[in-house]
């Protein structure tokens, strides 16, 4: 039970956050069946965007056993939660959730729909982003990342986030354009050179 | 500072002042840093750099939510996923998902995995020399209930060795995953067995830096749970973060 209660009754029910503990190597046992790499297979009518890309480690080798799990907005910026409540329709089908393991070389990837401006703190906007976790063995607490667009430059160069990271590493955070159209490419490092930029939530 | 009286950026959206509440921060000593070299894999995948701190945005406070429409009847029984009963000791494992006030965690996602009594993995990465159960695959999900109570039947998983060190030994523990009410309070952790000798010498555990906070992780006996009989109690309790209660310094003007 809590302690006694405190003179300030709004800390009486305080209690710590359970530590973090890594998903081990066997993450897949009991991560599987929620794998989502398709956001949209229940969406009708959006274009699609393939991002993909590889995790790799401080020797660079890729890592085989991370999951990744991202959370972004719909085309209009909106989340599918109660705690976004602008008079926005929504996506009908579209949850925002993806869960992806990593395969033998580390690979990953997302089909899904480029996520709209999301409000920004104070005000204004964000520019499109995805909100990236990744979990793996020897990790014992997880990675938060986000993903933004190579080819939203004017939004990018406008966002709060992207803006306060220091310039020299804002390019680890910018999903690349590919070839075909709706492909992007984000490789994550997660230690040395090219260090991908984490962030603290 | 009050951010409320700042001017929203964009006119052409008409925004109107809205408070959002950010998530407090976990307390200190109750999580493991990213390099923790007694756990060697952490050695090559931990960063070099700093976090850089996110400031609240919608993004964060919201997150994926689940409904019952995955989650079959038996999953949160693991000893009825298969035609037999697996080998090993039936046990209840239950608690309640709370967050830092003290609030409960309704309908939040719990995924659990473990071995399996001999302490095996049904996993290609696990060639440990002790037999898999063709009855017992050691995965179960659940959601909590109104007043943030889950539970799971399953067997007692068994200790394995692992190569971090010479004679290195996992003490008995099952794997933990939670989605709280948004991004900021997704939670992977494990429950272990209480008086497990090996507590003290496995560097996952160690790695928490806050005695009582390790301990914390640590299961109770509970007879209150306990089916006479049929299968031992052990209470688990999970406090996910809890939201910032003086929105003062953390309230923002988002636009509508």
């Amino acid at each position: 039970m809590s302690p006694a209660p405190h003179a300030d009754d709004r800390h009486a029910m305080r209690q710590p956050t359970t530590s973090s503990q890594t998903v081990g190597p066997y993450l897949h046992i009991g991560l599987t069946w929620l794998n989502t790499a398709n956001l949209i297979a229940n969406v009708a009518g959006v274009r699609s965007i393939l991002v993909a890309g590889r995790i790799v480690d401080g020797d660079g080798a890729p890592v085989s056993d991370a999951a990744i799990e991202i959370w972004q907005a719909d085309a209009s910026g909106k989340y599918a939660h109660p705690e976004d409540a602008r008079d926005l329709p929504g996506t009908a089908g579209f949850a925002g959730f993806g869960r992806c393991p990593t395969d033998a070389d580390g690979r990953y990837a997302f089909t899904t729909l480029k996520p709209g401006r999301v409000p920004a703190p104070g005000g204004g906007w964000q520019a499109p982003h995805i909100n990236v976790t990744i979990f793996m063995r020897g990790m014992l607490r997880q990675l938060n990342t986000r993903i933004y667009f190579g080819d939203e430059a004017a939004a990018n160069a406008d966002d709060p986030v992207l803006t306060s990271v220091p310039p020299a590493r804002r390019a680890t955070l910018v999903a690349v354009a590919g070839a075909n159209a709706g492909d992007y490419r984000f490789d994550i490092v997660l230690q040395g050179k090219g260090e991908t930029v984490f962030f603290a939530v | 500072m009050d951010s409320t009286t700042k001017a929203p950026a964009s006119a052409a959206t008409k925004p109107a002042p809205r408070a959002l509440r950010g998530y407090r921060a976990d307390d200190p000593g109750t999580q493991p840093a990213y390099l923790y070299p007694p756990y060697a894999s952490t050695q090559k995948r931990a960063p070099h750099e700093a976090l850089v701190r996110l400031p609240w945005s919608l993004s964060e406070v919201t997150g994926p939510l689940f409904g019952f429409e995955r989650i079959r009847a038996n999953d949160f029984d693991l000893t009825k996923q298969h035609d037999g009963a697996p080998i090993g000791e039936r046990i209840v494992v239950s608690g309640r998902v709370l967050d830092a006030n003290g609030k409960p965690v309704p309908h939040a996602l719990v995924e659990i995995w473990q071995a399996n009594a001999a302490g095996r993995y049904p996993h290609p990465v696990d060639q440990h020399d002790a037999p898999t159960d063709p009855n017992f695959t050691g995965a179960g999900r659940t959601l909590t209930d109104a007043e943030g109570r889950y539970r799971f039947v399953t067997i007692r998983p068994g200790e394995y060795p692992w190569r971090n060190h010479p004679n290195a030994w996992r003490p008995a523990h099952i794997h933990f995953s939670l989605f709280g009410p948004a991004f900021a309070t997704r939670l992977v952790t494990q429950m272990y067995f209480p008086g497990d000798p090996l507590l003290e010498f496995d560097p996952m555990y160690m790695s928490i830096p806050d005695e009582k906070a390790r301990k914390r992780l640590v299961s109770a006996f509970d007879w209150e749970t306990t089916i006479p009989e049929t299968a031992l109690g052990y209470r688990f309790d999970v406090v996910l973060r809890g939201r910032d209660e003086t929105p003062m310094e953390n309230d923002l003007v988002l636009p509508r």
